[in-house]
């Protein structure tokens, strides 16, 4: 601890390059933090994803709807709790470019089903009393400035028309990375006015099984219950769902590796390089430290700890701008559901950023640590 | 007068070790810039390469993608009279169009991903002249049978020509295969419009849209006016070109986004790393430098010198990161079109436009990291740095 005023004058020695090797450090955990932000984003659906819950939909593909007699059906089947429904909308909200879930729920059932989805009584129970209300998650409020009591105007794409919703609450999540970025409107408005081919049909089906069900048994009798029907089930649970989006979503996983590790690298080399020239230009000084009767040991633990030292200050600065700048929010405009930096992210980066003050200190500390007192003396 | 080339080059070579940090640095950032722009570029190529210029789409107004829109027998019978269309013994070049979605297993992981279905007629060959059938024939119609573009042949298990496919309660028997040029249409999956609107369950004779062939690119422009002016025709006329461009926009501008955000971030971290190398290079030189302005060479001179080697250092890095980039060309990866949900396959591009972008971005930052110190250097007391000596 004594030697904590000699780290801090080492490092203050050379102030543009103590600051650039931290900006190093800062920059590339920002980065890291950012890539993990990002893989978390493709994966919420799978890490939010409900462990007792299924999802029924139509074996041909998603897009295939369900006749709504199936909901009674299948909540007759064994293992199943609770069962609700929804419609994908996929309407416009004045243009293209404003995209956001849109699902038609059973007002009844859905909240329920959904937990995860905070919504206060009083804003659920405008939404109960007013067929043509919505819910609408607080990202997307935020981005739009909707307040509850606003009318929203969709223009419907497959169920054409201009389609004006009231706002009736706004939903919160109980979990950081949960989507708060869904529309939810009343499922009996969108029939009231939907056209004859989507009358009486569900995008989907969401079950909750009982306590101690077994989800993949559930899963085949609500299969089997519709096989050789003309709307035939696929049945699987949420987080299998979730991953198999995260799947066509493509390579992600591997990109985020690939580029990890290419900064990995550079880090690694710019700050063993740091050191380097730090303890080449004090080969003296160090030489000195040792005839005055310090161990090589010692001289060794002094290098090692000012590049953990430089580490552990660039890691935290660029952990925290991470962190303040994924609290502002989506930068792609609505294309991520969420922007959210998990904390085990934040450990993987500081135990990176420390990993990495490590290594790269560790060449040049050997090198201080065999250094020959008579030789480098000499040198003077 | 300005210092010669031989002296930079001379003192890059003394000091290799940090130089080669500062060189991996930039060249680690032009190679993550020049593989985003490859995604980006490549994701939207596959999009537009579907379409052709001399061709319109015509849908429902109102609808976002093909997916929604929707085109009558009816109307479709007035786009056929329509002058603007061109025509064959066969009749009007038009290709009334359904897309579904199915559900697919994938050969790497096995996990089902949606795959696009497009129901056509054989008029759908001449229309979108840049697909050819090389393998197998096409289907006939009213047969169960599938043709599947390139990319899907590869992206799904059992989808070779002479496998059978169960999709909606039918078997389908795969009898061909089609190149579309490395476009979206070689992620998909062609067959009977006829039979899938019947294995989807909707309406008989409904299509989704239907793409036109026109006499000539210059042709839209009254097919538009024609159609505004029928009251039958709630329709939105495009050039092709432009749907798809349009269509690739979200993914692009995704991929762009983050792609840059990567890549700036890197590009900061990179700067960083060449200060580091050019000031330290400027402090072990500090005599040498001294020396070289007693001997009559200016400050500007220096500072010349200092930004060209720093300039020299940033081209090496970013000639490497380009070429590390380089064998990505033609790498097919896949993602999703979030027009349809469904999986597009398509090749990273590495074009000699990217690779220009690539040097100009690894050059900026060697400019960006040369310049501070070559001025420190240039201010450096001659006096007193010969004094040290």
């Amino acid at each position: 601890m004594q030697f904590l005023p000699l780290l801090f004058a080492n490092l203050l020695r050379r102030k543009v390059r103590t600051t650039l090797t931290v900006g190093s450090f800062a920059v590339a955990l920002f980065l890291f933090c950012l890539l993990v932000t990002i893989r978390a984003a493709f994966t919420q659906g799978v890490d939010v994803a409900g462990a007792d819950r299924l999802l029924v939909i139509n074996k041909v593909s998603l897009i295939q709807p369900l006749p709504i007699a199936y909901r009674d059906r299948i909540q007759r089947q064994p293992g199943v709790k609770e069962v609700t429904y929804a419609n994908w909308f996929g309407g416009v909200y004045q243009d293209e470019k404003n995209f956001f879930a849109q699902f038609a729920v059973d007002h009844e059932t859905y909240r329920t089903l959904y937990p995860e989805f905070l919504v206060p009584d009083d804003q659920w129970a405008a939404f109960l009393a007013d067929k043509q209300g919505a819910i609408v998650g607080k990202a997307t409020a935020d981005r739009f400035g909707f307040k509850v009591g606003d009318r929203v105007p969709l223009k419907g794409a497959s169920y054409q028309g201009d389609w004006e919703f009231n706002v009736r609450g706004i939903y919160t999540g109980r979990r950081p990375n949960d989507d708060l970025t869904q529309f939810w409107f009343r499922y009996d408005y969108l029939m009231e006015r939907a056209p004859p081919w989507a009358k009486n049909f569900a995008g989907w089906y969401t079950v909750r099984i009982a306590p101690g069900a077994d989800s993949v048994q559930v899963a085949r009798a609500v299969d089997q219950a519709f096989a050789n029907s003309a709307w035939e089930t696929r049945t699987q649970s949420e987080a299998a769902f979730m991953a198999s989006f995260v799947e066509q979503m493509g390579n992600i996983e591997f990109l985020m590796g690939a580029i990890g590790t290419v900064v990995f690298f550079t880090l690694l080399l710019v700050t063993g390089n740091t050191m380097a020239i730090a303890v080449r230009e004090r080969t003296g000084e160090l030489a000195v430290l040792k005839t005055v009767g310090f161990g090589d040991r010692a001289v060794l633990v002094l290098v090692m700890a000012e590049s953990l030292l430089l580490a552990f200050l660039g890691g935290a600065l660029g952990i925290g701008l991470a962190k303040a700048f994924t609290l502002r929010g989506d930068p792609t405009n609505g294309m991520l559901v969420t922007f959210y930096l998990p904390p085990s992210g934040i450990a993987a980066g500081a135990a990176l950023a420390l990993a990495v003050g490590l290594i790269a200190g560790l060449l040049p500390a050997v090198t201080a640590m065999r250094l020959q007192v008579v030789e480098a003396l000499r040198r003077l | 007068m300005p210092l010669p080339l031989v002296y930079n080059l001379e003192s890059v070579r003394s000091r290799w070790a940090s130089t080669v940090v500062a060189v991996l640095g930039i060249a680690g950032s032009v190679g993550v810039f020049v593989a985003m722009l490859a995604l980006a570029r490549g994701f939207q190529a596959a999009l537009v390469l579907a379409g052709s210029e001399q061709n319109a789409m015509i849908r429902r107004a109102g609808s976002t993608s093909e997916m929604d829109s929707a085109i009558t027998i009816e109307q479709l019978d007035v786009i056929e009279e329509a002058g603007e269309v061109q025509r064959t013994e066969g009749g009007a070049l038009v290709s009334p169009e359904v897309v579904v979605v199915a559900a697919l297993p994938l050969k790497k992981s096995g996990t089902d991903a949606l795959v696009q279905v497009r129901g056509v007629t054989p008029r759908a060959l001449e229309v979108h002249d840049k697909v050819k059938v090389v393998d197998g024939r096409f289907f006939t119609p009213g047969l169960l049978e599938f043709v599947v573009g390139r990319n899907a042949k590869d992206a799904y298990m059992g989808t070779a020509v002479g496998d059978a496919v169960k999709m909606g309660g039918a078997t389908w028997a795969v009898v061909g295969s089609f190149d579309a040029g490395g476009s979206s249409f070689d992620s998909e999956i062609w067959c009977d419009a006829n039979l899938l609107n019947s294995t989807y369950q909707r309406p008989a004779g409904l299509h989704q849209s239907a793409t036109a062939r026109l006499t000539s690119p210059g042709a839209l422009d009254a097919l538009q006016r024609r159609f505004a002016a029928d009251p039958r025709m709630r329709v939105r006329v495009e050039r092709e070109t432009d749907y798809y461009l349009k269509a690739s926009q979200m993914m692009t501008t995704f991929i762009r986004v983050l792609g840059s955000l990567v890549a700036a971030v890197m590009a900061l971290g990179a700067v960083f790393a060449a200060l580091n190398t050019m000031y330290s290079a400027v402090a072990e030189r500090a005599r040498e430098i001294a020396t070289i302005r007693a001997l009559g060479f200016g400050a500007g001179a220096v500072i010349v010198s200092f930004v060209v080697e720093s300039l020299l250092v940033a081209a090496v890095g970013g000639v490497i990161g380009c070429l590390a980039a380089l064998p990505l060309n033609g790498l097919v990866t896949q993602t999703m079109n979030f027009q349809t949900f469904s999986h597009l396959s398509f090749a990273f591009r590495v074009t000699p436009a990217v690779m220009g972008m690539g040097m100009a971005f690894g050059l900026f930052m060697g400019l960006v990291g040369g310049l501070p110190p070559a001025v420190r250097a240039a201010r450096l007391p001659v006096a007193e740095a010969l004094r040290d000596l």
